[in-house]
């Protein structure tokens, strides 16, 4: 009896941890890859090249002062921080690290729960998140941060629809909601969804930069504009809470990535024999490994492009993204029933 | 159904991109500017009155606290007034080598202001590469006066310091160098979508109400008006080189932006002419060891970085110090087009738009 509690627990634990150490270690290598990109070194004094960076930065933020301004709604204002970062962690339950493996003789799935609808699980939990930032705006009671929850709230409403829409062709080419079912038929498939639905790729792409509030698509935290936005006037360790939850999303959003298009745990070519010897890696290192390359992806979109202006972020999320999702989602279904 | 009201937001003094302390005071529906105002005020110093109890040589060290990302334009400016107040001569050497420090300085003027245009916009890389060139223009000033910011570096009737040997080498050196930056820098955004998007038909401004508005420099040649006071009333050297002035077309942000780039490139050109053909002499004209222009008054304007930069001064011909010192700034006259210029535009455009006009608040206050 009890040890069918004992495994999951102690995977959720080794994965809370896991996706911690690594959100705080995406600060060092944001604030890292960006230097490189502009030609200077990056932090270089806590510890070999910075390396001990996060920790310091961890340390800093629980010492300051937790301030709560005087006119925030008080309840709301502490809120804000958790419903921002529960999400972006509860959001991992069902990404599929890899394939079953032995571990002291016990069979082990790399997931948590392979839940039958682990993608609608995905997409509910996640747009869960930006209720954060918009209470965050809210609560403050500050006209700064009022403005970048407004940005936040139409942000979303224009973006979740286009995602679903690519989702949606996703789960038609599967005919499963399952994260683990989705990898498995694209094993089936021999081929890496990528490769039969480019558009929802990138349209997905470019929705997960939105829905995380990553640059181009930032505006909710507009340093230049807003002066930090949402989270102007969060102190301390639940301003850290903000920008764990903003890393985890990023995060989900590559797991997600890599998991719908990119063959999750699969190796490249899984329909090439000729690659047979490429099977030899574990799958959890191609999943780590795509999943890095997607972060390193928002990174460097982040240190190239300028932001974009509100009103036209909404047009290319109604004007082009949902068009072109629905346009995909309609050619895909109409294949899939003549094929 | 509901109630609306407008949302009166105060942007600055402390604001990122205000560049320094400016402070403007919005009046928004939803995004939309509907009306604004400026207030400043906060750098105020009182230089223009400070001037008129200071000795004559000493005002060059004044100028330089105006415009501080431009400090050897204003020394330029100043000096050339009094030496036209007095009937001075300066040696062609000094004119010649004030020209090279003139348009040295436009660059990293330049520079500045495109990285933080481009930072304004979320474009930090190209910040930061702005800065890594401003920071060779300001070695090769820190070479010649030792200073790297307020810089000294002229005096009424000449230069105080020849050019150290070596100094032209690296000069030609540097121009080389940044012809392949502005490219790299043009790479990042000229032609990047996101940054079309957020620059073009921002800020129309015809080149009729630019001239009535009193706009000068770049963001009104953007408007399509060809006036640039080095051809148009040639001072220092730069009736003897060849330059273009490059104009806009629409008067957007955008023109002002690719004015500007352009400007790089017209710098270099006249840098490049005046190492070339420098000349030998004196770099110190006949000045008499007490300066006390005639009795008189006059108005000398060059072309700052910014825009038409003019000295009023009037002496009395009797103390040491002039009797009245008036600054006409570029950042300030050209500061008046703000509201104009974000009315009806987002919250977005409007630091867009402040960036664009280029403005340094030391220069507005003074």
């Amino acid at each position: 009896m009890m040890s069918a509690y004992v495994a999951p627990i102690l995977k959720i634990l080794v994965l809370l941890n896991a996706v911690l150490v690594s959100v705080t270690f995406m600060t060092l290598l944001e604030r890292k890859v960006i230097a490189w990109v502009q030609v200077r070194l990056g932090p270089m004094r806590v510890g070999p090249h910075g390396m001990l960076q996060p920790v310091a930065d961890a340390i800093k933020l629980l010492l300051k002062e937790d301030i709560t301004p005087a006119r925030a709604d008080k309840w709301v204002f502490t809120l804000a921080p958790i419903v921002a970062i529960v999400p972006a962690l509860v959001a991992f339950a069902v990404v599929p690290f890899g394939q079953e493996v032995t571990l002291f003789g016990h069979a082990v799935t790399l997931v948590i729960a392979d839940l039958n609808v682990g993608l609608l699980y995905i997409v509910s939990i996640t747009s869960i998140g930006v209720y954060g930032i918009i209470l965050a705006g809210y609560a403050s009671n500050s006209k700064f941060p009022l403005l970048a929850g407004l940005r936040a709230s139409a942000q979303l409403i224009s973006y979740e629809i286009a995602i679903t829409m690519m989702l949606v062709s996703i789960v038609v080419m599967s005919g499963t909601l399952s994260m683990v079912g989705i990898v498995e038929a694209q094993s089936t498939a021999r081929m890496w969804y990528v490769f039969v639905q480019p558009v929802a790729f990138v349209v997905f792409f470019i929705g997960g930069l939105a829905e995380t509030n990553r640059a181009p698509f930032d505006l909710p935290e507009a340093e230049q504009e807003l002066t930090g936005g949402f989270h102007t006037e969060y102190s301390g360790m639940r301003f850290a809470l903000f920008f764990l939850a903003e890393y985890a999303n990023m995060i989900v959003v590559s797991t997600v990535a890599t998991t719908l298009f990119f063959g999750g745990w699969l190796r490249p070519f899984p329909g090439v024999a000729a690659l047979r010897a490429l099977g030899l890696v574990p799958g959890w290192v191609w999943f780590l490994s795509k999943t890095f390359v997607f972060l390193y992806v928002f990174i460097w979109i982040r240190a190239t492009l300028p932001r974009y202006r509100y009103d036209q972020l909404m047009r290319l999320g109604w004007k082009v993204l949902i068009p072109l999702g629905i346009a995909n989602l309609v050619v895909t279904a109409v294949l899939k029933v003549l094929l | 159904m509901f109630d609306t009201t407008e949302l009166v937001l105060n942007m600055g003094p402390q604001h990122p991109s205000t560049h320094g302390v400016l402070r403007v005071v919005l009046r928004l529906d939803g995004e939309r500017v509907v009306g604004s105002e400026i207030v400043i005020g906060y750098l105020h110093r009182g230089i223009e009155k400070l001037c008129e109890h200071r000795d004559w040589a000493q005002i060059v060290l004044l100028t330089d606290r105006m415009d501080y990302v431009a400090a050897a334009s204003n020394n330029l400016g100043y000096c050339e007034t009094v030496e036209k107040l007095m009937s001075l001569e300066v040696p062609r050497r000094a004119r010649y080598i004030r020209t090279i420090l003139a348009e040295l300085q436009r660059i990293a003027s330049h520079c500045l202001w495109l990285g933080t245009h481009a930072m304004d916009m979320g474009a930090m890389t190209v910040f930061l590469y702005a800065f890594r060139e401003r920071e060779l223009v300001l070695d090769l000033f820190e070479e010649y006066c030792g200073a790297r910011l307020t810089y000294n570096a002229m005096r009424i009737g000449g230069l105080p310091l020849d050019i150290p040997a070596g100094w032209g080498q690296k000069v030609q050196a540097f121009c080389t160098l940044f012809e392949r930056k502005v490219e790299e820098y043009e790479e990042l955004l000229t032609q990047n979508r996101i940054w079309l998007n957020r620059t073009r038909n921002i800020g129309v401004i015809s080149g009729e109400d630019a001239m009535a508005i009193g706009l000068t420099g770049p963001p009104l040649r953007a408007s399509a008006v060809s006036r640039d006071l080095r051809k148009a009333e040639p001072y220092a050297a730069y009736d003897e080189f060849e330059f273009d002035v490059p104009i806009g077309s629409t008067g957007d942000t955008y023109d002002r932006y690719l004015v500007r780039m352009e400007e790089f490139r017209q710098s270099i050109r006249i840098v490049r002419q005046a190492l070339d053909g420098l000349p030998e002499g004196p770099i110190l004209g006949r000045v008499p060891r007490l300066i006390k222009p005639p009795a008189g008054e006059t108005y000398h304007a060059i072309e700052s970085p910014k825009g038409e930069l003019g000295f009023f001064i009037v002496s009395d011909g009797k103390s040491n110090a002039p009797y009245r010192f008036r600054v006409r700034p570029p950042s300030f006259c050209n500061l008046q087009a703000l509201p104009r210029l974000i009315q009806g535009h987002l919250v977005s455009d409007v630091v867009a738009l402040i960036g664009s006009l280029d403005i340094v608040v030391g220069e507005v206050d003074r």
